[in-house]
């Protein structure tokens, strides 16, 4: 799945925001404790070293009204640690996140989730008597979508990654 | 890894690199309390003759007095604390000057590495607890990044828009060996402050500033800071424009001068408020539209107006109030290329517009909102001690004050023609400070007269620095204004909470003139009218005596101009109106 940038903004709309920082102790609750203080979103946040060890790269979905997004990026700028912030809703990108849901997979089930789960090119990565762990990939509101698609008394556990970003074609996020 | 604590030959342990850190920082004073976690470091400072320790009562008191030390010389102030409860104790201090962006470096014990995370004795997570309130901090976990984040930290604390930085070392790298090198620049690829301004910005604001019918220049706190008065003079010379400045930024434009129409906001003037109010091209340089400043942004921003602001913080610009030209860099260097675009230039002001605008301010100016009611024989009118203090001063000591009442007329009332000489708590607000702040001026200036401008609930949440001010013999003069209420808010609970004043009556003062006096300085009282200015006159003639002065003030005296918490400008209450305190009254909600 792909998603492209919205050609006009809505009052409160969903951010994908990247940054490189440097890959030293506490950065991570130096972003985490500016969120909090301010009193901006956090709807998640995915954060690894990169290719080069000195830097990390962070991925925050938040949301707000165009102020406030802009505050942010500004407020995440000021942080010493930070080295480059980016938008990715200022251009064309690409969003993943990894689910891993198990599901109930006993009688009529055991064929019903492995549909499901084709449908949504889901890999059934774990076996078990009465359940089956689904690994699926794809942006957030298509995970959304295959948790939706199953009954709720299926589901046995769910855990999500978050999204992680990265602009399309030139769009490059490097120091 | 080199783990081992023995010494090589040139080589020097932690805590003395720190001394010549300081040293090579030109540090002159450090204000500090020793504890267990810093011995080493005390140690090391026992031995060194670069720069002199000022030992404090509280350890919020030595961040404070660095702090102050800073705003008046503009250098970066530097505390040492110990961990635990050295390192709480300085948080405050750190909270205040982070919130009015002060250049300081605060050095803070720690419990040895190994010991971290263990619940130590007088172990707290200063990193952790002081992250919301400085600009950065670090914990250094080797001896030999000392220096080096040593000078990251001076570098980051004076850049930019400046702000305190924490390095926090733990007791055992102080102790360990390594070679001294101090860097000679920094160089950062995460922190790069802007410094010039966008050239076709600043040729926009210029034509914008031409166009004006009816500008104003509003200054504040980083006008100060950025050492850009002789900038903003010339600018509003040349132009012929009305300038206010707000709290933090008193001094920043002479306030003897005729173009300047006072402070701006909650207690600012009538003439001031309303030309904000009523503009069509506003300057504001090293300003935030804070709260306090135009009180609600939707009332402020229902009359259009074109808003050039000039910051070198871009996080400040469009915060609350969104501006039409923005410019982020060092205010002198934009104010001096705008100086620089005017003199070249051959369109001038719109004569006949700015005299109509003139007119109009001139009457706004005749309403004297500052005026008082100075008739009583047997009173004293905290409004009448603070204008002879500028009086008796010749308008020339640096003045610190405390928060509340006395700190709004000590702004209303005493001109400041210089920048750095108004040293007070503007963005966080901290009771306490006025003492620990004169210190630092007085430190900063041994020759200059420094006044102490505060209430008798401020002066003791930091009165055990009497002692302080004995042991290094600092002729500092306390004038306080006593009115046996915590006055601002005994203010408020009449105006919104129907004179129910819940706590904020001061029982139990202490006997001001003994309790100076048994530190040795020289105490006062002052009940009358007649007595204020000589007794001002006698304090300042005591060039080397610290001198308490305990005017007893009217109890019921409020601080008029007053926009009340959430309204707009324009709707304030003005104390020449006889029914003042029942407009207040009604402003509620």
């Amino acid at each position: 799945m792909q998603m492209t940038q919205p050609t006009k903004w809505k009052a409160k709309m969903k951010h994908i925001i990247s940054l490189l920082m440097e890959n030293e102790a506490g950065a991570l609750s130096r972003v985490a404790g500016l969120f909090s203080a301010r009193g901006y979103n956090i709807e998640s946040l995915t954060v690894a070293p990169t290719e080069d060890a000195t830097l990390s790269r962070m991925t925050i979905v938040t949301s707000g009204s165009d102020e406030v997004i802009e505050q942010i990026i500004k407020q995440l700028n000021k942080l010493v640690d930070v080295v480059k912030v980016l938008d990715l809703n200022d251009g064309r990108y690409i969003e993943r996140e990894l689910m891993l849901v198990k599901v109930k997979a006993t009688g009529a089930l055991r064929e019903e989730m492995k549909r499901i789960s084709d449908i949504f090119r889901g890999r059934i990565i774990d076996v078990a008597d009465g359940s089956y762990t689904i690994e699926l990939t794809g942006s957030g509101s298509k995970l959304d979508a295959f948790l939706e698609a199953l009954d709720k008394t299926v589901i046995l556990e769910t855990v999500r990654t978050g999204a992680s970003g990265i602009g399309r074609g030139d769009r490059i996020l490097k120091v | 890894m080199d783990d081992s604590n023995q010494q090589k030959i040139g080589q020097i342990s932690g805590a003395e690199i720190i001394m010549r850190c300081l040293h090579e920082e030109n540090v002159k004073f450090v204000f500090g309390y020793p504890g267990g976690a810093v011995l080493h470091i005390y140690d090391a400072l026992f031995k060194q003759k670069y720069f002199k320790h000022i030992l404090v009562r509280h350890e919020q008191a030595a961040v404070h007095a660095a702090d102050a030390f800073s705003r008046a010389t503009g250098e970066v102030g530097v505390a040492l604390v110990t961990s635990g409860p050295g390192a709480t104790n300085a948080v405050t201090g750190i909270a205040t000057a982070y919130m009015d962006s002060i250049p300081m470096v605060v050095i803070s014990g720690q419990v040895p590495t190994a010991a971290i995370g263990m619940d130590a004795f007088q172990e707290v997570d200063m990193v952790g607890v002081t992250r919301p309130c400085v600009k950065h901090n670090f914990l250094i976990k080797d001896v030999r990044d000392i220096a080096s984040t040593l000078k990251k930290a001076f570098y980051i604390a004076a850049s930019g828009r400046p702000g305190p930085v924490v390095v926090d070392i733990p007791k055992d790298i102080t102790a360990d060996f390594a070679d001294f090198d101090y860097p000679k620049s920094v160089e950062m690829r995460s922190y790069t402050p802007v410094t010039k301004g966008h050239s076709g910005q600043i040729k926009k604001a210029v034509k914008i500033l031409l166009e004006a019918k009816r500008p104003m220049i509003y200054t504040g706190g980083g006008l100060v800071l950025g050492d850009a008065s002789n900038e903003l003079v010339k600018l509003a010379r040349t132009l012929d424009y009305p300038v206010t400045n707000t709290l933090m930024g008193l001094g920043g434009y002479p306030a003897t001068d005729n173009q300047y129409v006072g402070m701006l906001g909650m207690h600012g003037t009538f003439e001031a408020n309303n030309a904000m109010q009523d503009c069509d091209v506003l300057l504001a340089v090293g300003a935030r539209f804070d709260d306090r400043v135009i009180g609600n942004p939707d009332h402020f921003l229902s009359v259009p107006r074109t808003i050039i602001h000039i910051d070198v913080d871009p996080s400040s610009i469009s915060k609350r109030v969104k501006v039409d030209v923005p410019i982020v860099g060092h205010v002198q260097s934009v104010l001096g290329e705008m100086n620089e675009l005017l003199a070249a230039e051959t369109k001038k002001p719109d004569a006949s517009a700015l005299k109509t605008w003139w007119a109009t301010i001139n009457d706004w100016r005749a309403k004297k909102s500052a005026s008082y009611d100075g008739s009583s024989s047997s009173i004293i009118k905290p409004q009448y001690v603070i204008e002879k203090l500028w009086e008796v001063t010749k308008g020339d000591a640096f003045i610190t004050s405390d928060v509340g009442q006395h700190q709004m007329w000590a702004a209303q009332y005493y001109k400041f023609d210089k920048p750095r000489r108004w040293i007070n708590s503007g963005g966080l607000g901290t009771m306490g400070v006025g003492l620990p702040y004169a210190m630092g001026c007085q430190l900063a200036y041994p020759n200059a007269q420094v006044a102490c401008v505060t209430g008798e609930g401020s002066i003791q949440m930091n009165i055990q620095e009497l002692s302080t001010c004995k042991q290094f013999h600092l002729p500092i003069k306390v004038i306080l204004l006593n009115n046996r209420y915590l006055g601002m808010v005994r203010q408020w609970q009449e105006f919104f909470y129907e004179n129910r004043y819940s706590e904020s009556y001061m029982d139990s003062l202490p006997d001001f003139v003994k309790l100076a006096e048994s530190y040795g300085h020289v105490g006062m009282n002052i009940e009358k009218p007649t007595d204020v200015e000589g007794a001002l006159q006698d304090a300042f003639a005591m060039k080397d005596k610290f001198v308490f002065m305990n005017f007893m003030t009217d109890q019921k005296e409020n601080v008029f101009p007053m926009v009340p918490n959430g309204k707009g400008l324009s709707e304030m209450i003005l104390g020449s109106d006889p029914n003042a305190n029942d407009a207040a009254d009604e402003m509620e909600g």
